[in-house]
């Protein structure tokens, strides 16, 4: 990648500032080729939807994720307890508040969900932090501990989940004015994932801005490449971890009540079962990139609701076969950018 | 002595203590106790002791962390499970078919994983076999047709080993020599060969490159050892001994089925079971099994007696629920690697060595 | 480096018996350096001598097993690496560390930890590397070794500190850009910054160096005035193996 050494001459041409497009064509690349496929526009729009809205989620949860572990070097396999913590955080909100949310109206369920997500993000980001002080920072450098340190954590929690709140399931039906769906021509999109993806929108463009926009943005992205030398700039990067970490956690709970009320129905595991979701999805985008995380998390969504209708016997195995296919033709994931 | 366990001796006089009454009860276990339950709780210490033993190779021994060991357990019970549950008549022809079927299997899977992901950071690795490993179990629940689905599948097993099977006509110590018996004995003798052959295997020069990989592997590289491939040879024999012990179990079990067999549950187990031990002493396998599988048998009884007395009291009542005794493992798991990253029997080998000085 | 100064002049940085060990080997065995304020020292040595050990010992990135490390009257042997840096020591390492995703301008914003860029210090500093202005915005991961290597030393200067530590800045760089350092080396001088430079090439740095130390097996084997040892051919022949106008 180096450029052309500068001559004299003022006129010398500049270096390419080479954008990977290529990752970046995938999803929309999907969408049409599968629209001829599928047949019908409804259901393809059905479809499409139903994916994005599942990617969002999935992004939002692994988001945090990908990015300790790009900042830190830290994997934490028991991200997943953020998830479920923050859903059943939830809950504390949502079930004494029921009367308001089956009330028709969509600002007092918006309400209402903002600040039970609130919630689940205050109490998901404290986990992290304590999360970070007492079971990562011990093992901090030692991968092999850390895989089962974190792992540790995760059953703990769940089982703490199990105490605190009972063993059994609980179900979250959805705010009236977010249920059902919205007929556009012959096609019904759910209005629920309607905000889904609107919500994932915005919280990867709010990411992005912090990332490229502020000076802590800067941190972390030059962090995530080379921690040391950011030390020897006089920032102390210790701090800068464990706000992400718990920026991270935060996220994740976002995302566990966002995914509690798709499925409708809480259980103290649903951490632990979306943890294979979200490694493939941060290993399809790449161990470190956010953007990666982005594009894994909506292609892999996408695959398994069109492989789903498609071809249902190998909807179950389309997201490895993804993280396969991803993996060949890039070892490291769609971007790869942290020290390797 | 020396020679049977290749060298590897316990080293401590309460492991070794330990170590015998450990194999003294599952020898004579048919004889020492009466009734189902213990002979069960005996049956599946010894399964699980070959299966740790066969995942600290991969994790003590070679420092390789993969979620897809209940995978290649799961493989060997389901072959030898499903080959018995579709044939009409259940011989022994039938069974040696389905363990190689399976054996192969495991085999091919762990070559095609160990290529395609060893190469890359242990991180990675194990990201991959926790996606492969759940994929497969999904799919193992999802083709009902062919595997039983969610319930599983019974089967019969050869006539020897059917408990209707009777040896001699008369009891013998107190026990009819029955095929549950019978097929206890098979599982004990099939467990103890394991177990010698990994400990041979860890204490021949291949175990000791297999070390020097896990302690530096780029050194090891520099010393001229192709270390891919010893880490993929590790890899397969690891899945191949699982798959041996999956067999077992259903040969015991004459029943196979998700849950049992491929469950997250069962990899938590074994983690739990090799990190408290003792990582990277086969040992540890031995006597972390045994503890575990007896505490989940018998001191559930005990946490539900303390929950019941804290009947008022509201988070600890809880906590105490014998459903919960996973809560208070994980809890000693985490303990355990903070405090005893060398488990317990490197805690009593460390001892007996500073009591030699 | 001379004798030890006296307390009105006292020395910038000082290290006394500085041991450091990586894993099980033991790098530096005693080392002792002093910088006088307002200099450009350098360190000399084959490698493998432990010249960018010490460098990254007195940045806190490896920590001294024996010995203590003095800086502008405070001991900063145990300190951590921001705190150093913000004691006032800039750090160029040997790879520069350039930060490829960030583009040249973000790189120097990051180093300018007490605000935003000022920008008639980045004027000057463009005047020795014009090609920072050309890429200013350009990932620092597409710019050249020699590019590079200006924007590591931008970054060191983007704000006044009182010590550079400069590691092998010439290593693999066309003779005209070693010209412009040589230029921004003697005028950052003149701006009363201390420097201490290691390098291997003996004549980029004859005429720069006020005060020479050379090192072999993690010591200092000789301390003296440049202008002493650039003028004799029998020393350099027996520390550094050279004869006259080798090294390119």
């Amino acid at each position: 990648m180096s450029a052309i050494l500068p001559t004299a001459q003022a006129d010398a041409p500049l270096p390419a500032a080479k954008r990977d497009i290529a990752p970046l064509l995938l999803v929309p690349v999907l969408m049409l080729v599968m629209l001829p496929l599928v047949g019908s526009f409804p259901t393809w729009l059905t479809l499409t939807v139903a994916g994005l809205a599942m990617g969002m989620m999935i992004f939002i949860m692994a988001s945090g994720l990908t990015l300790v572990f790009g900042l830190m070097s830290v994997l934490n396999f028991g991200h997943g307890a953020f998830v479920a913590v923050g859903a059943f955080s939830a809950t504390l909100v949502l079930l004494p508040m029921r009367g308001w949310l089956e009330m028709d109206s969509l600002l007092i369920n918006l309400g209402v969900l903002a600040m039970a997500v609130t919630l689940a993000m205050v109490v998901t980001g404290l986990l992290g932090w304590a999360f970070e002080r007492i079971i990562v920072k011990p093992v901090y450098g030692q991968h092999l501990k850390q895989i089962l340190i974190t792992m540790g954590g995760m059953i703990v929690a769940e089982q703490l989940i199990h105490v605190i709140w009972g063993a059994e399931t609980i179900a979250l039906p959805l705010p009236t004015a977010l249920r059902g769906a919205i007929l556009m021509g012959d096609a019904a999109v759910e209005k629920y994932r309607l905000v889904a993806v609107v919500v994932g929108l915005v919280v990867f463009i709010a990411m992005f801005l912090v990332l490229n926009r502020t000076k802590i943005g800067l941190l972390v992205r030059a962090g995530v490449e080379n921690g040391e030398m950011v030390e020897a700039l006089g920032y102390r990067i210790r701090r800068l971890f464990v706000a992400v970490f718990a920026a991270g956690s935060s996220l994740a709970g976002l995302g566990g009540v966002m995914w509690g009320l798709y499925k409708e129905t809480l259980t103290a595991s649903m951490g632990s079962e979306i943890m294979v979701m979200i490694f493939i999805v941060i290993i399809i985008g790449g161990l470190g990139s956010v953007g990666g995380c982005f594009i894994g998390a909506l292609l892999m969504a996408l695959v398994a609701n069109y492989a789903g209708f498609l071809a249902p016997k190998i909807a179950l195995v389309s997201s490895i076969i993804l993280m396969i296919s991803v993996l060949l033709w890039r070892p490291a994931g769609l971007y790869s950018n942290s020290r390797s | 002595m020396h020679r049977l366990l290749s060298g590897d001796l316990p080293r401590s006089r309460i492991l070794t203590g330990v170590l015998l009454v450990i194999v003294a009860g599952l020898a004579l276990a048919p004889f020492l106790f009466s009734g189902a339950r213990p002979l069960n709780t005996a049956a599946t210490i010894c399964i699980y002791i070959v299966l740790v033993a066969s995942y600290d190779l991969l994790l003590g021994y070679t420092g390789i962390v993969s979620f897809a060991h209940t995978m290649f357990y799961g493989i060997g019970a389901y072959g030898v499970g499903l080959a018995l549950a579709r044939v009409d008549e259940p011989t022994w022809g039938v069974v040696v078919t389905g363990l190689i079927l399976a054996l192969l299997l495991a085999l091919l899977l762990a070559l095609v994983v160990g290529l395609f992901a060893l190469r890359v950071r242990a991180i990675f690795y194990a990201m991959i076999t926790l996606a492969v490993a759940s994929s497969f179990a999904v799919l193992a629940s999802q083709l009902s047709d062919l595997t039983g689905g969610e319930d599983g599948v019974t089967f019969s097993v050869p006539e020897v080993l059917s408990p209707s099977f009777l040896l001699f006509e008369n009891e013998v110590f107190g026990r009819y020599v029955d095929g549950k018996v019978i097929t206890y004995y098979l599982v004990f003798a099939g467990c103890l060969l394991l177990f010698l052959f990994l400990l041979r295997l860890v204490n021949s020069p291949f175990g000791r490159v297999l070390q020097a990989i896990r302690e530096n592997e780029f050194r090891a590289e520099a010393l001229g050892y192709r270390t891919m491939v010893y880490r993929i040879w590790a890899n397969c024999l690891a899945a191949l001994v699982a798959a041996l012990a999956g067999a077992l179990m259903a040969l015991w079990l004459r029943y196979v089925g998700p849950k049992t067999s491929l469950g997250f549950e069962v990899m938590t187990d074994i983690l739990l079971i090799v990190v408290i031990g003792g990582m990277g002493t086969m040992y540890g396998a031995v006597v972390g099994a045994t503890l575990f599988i007896l505490a989940q048998n018998y001191l559930k009884e005990l946490m539900a007696h303390g929950s019941s007395a804290l009947e008022g009291v509201p988070v600890l009542a809880a906590a105490l629920h014998p459903d919960r005794w996973m809560l208070w493992l994980g809890v000693l798991f985490i303990l355990s690697i903070y405090f005893f990253p060398i488990g317990i029997v490197g805690k009593l080998r460390v001892r007996a060595w500073l009591a030699r000085r | 480096m001379l004798a030890p100064e006296p307390a009105h002049d006292a020395p910038l940085l000082s290290l006394r018996g500085v041991h450091t060990h990586i894993g099980q080997y033991h790098i530096l065995q005693g080392v002792d350096l002093v910088v006088p304020r307002g200099e450009l020292a350098v360190l000399l040595g084959r490698n493998g001598a432990g010249k960018t050990t010490t460098l990254r010992t007195i940045m806190g990135l490896w920590k001294a097993s024996a010995g203590a490390i003095h800086f502008d009257g405070r001991d900063i042997t145990k300190l951590a690496t921001p705190d150093i840096a913000r004691a006032g020591i800039a750090y160029v390492p040997e790879n520069m560390a350039v930060f490829s995703e960030l583009t040249v301008r973000e790189n120097l914003v990051l180093a300018a930890r007490n605000g935003p860029l000022d920008g008639a210090r980045v004027d000057w500093i463009c005047g020795f590397f014009p090609a920072l202005r050309k890429f200013w915005n350009y990932p620092a991961g597409n710019l050249s070794g020699g590019q590079k290597q200006m924007v590591a030393i931008a970054r060191a200067i983007v704000e006044p500190r009182k010590l550079l530590l400069v590691d092998e800045p010439t290593k693999g760089l066309a003779p005209s850009i070693v010209q412009s350092l040589i230029a921004a080396f003697r005028e950052l001088k003149e701006r009363e910054t201390t420097i201490l430079l290691v390098e291997q090439n003996f004549n980029f740095v004859r005429s720069l160096g006020d005060s020479v130390a050379v090192m072999d097996d993690g010591r200092v084997a000789h301390a003296g005035t440049m202008a002493a040892l650039a003028g004799d051919a029998n020393l350099q022949q027996r520390l550094l193996g050279l004869s006259l106008d080798s090294h390119q």
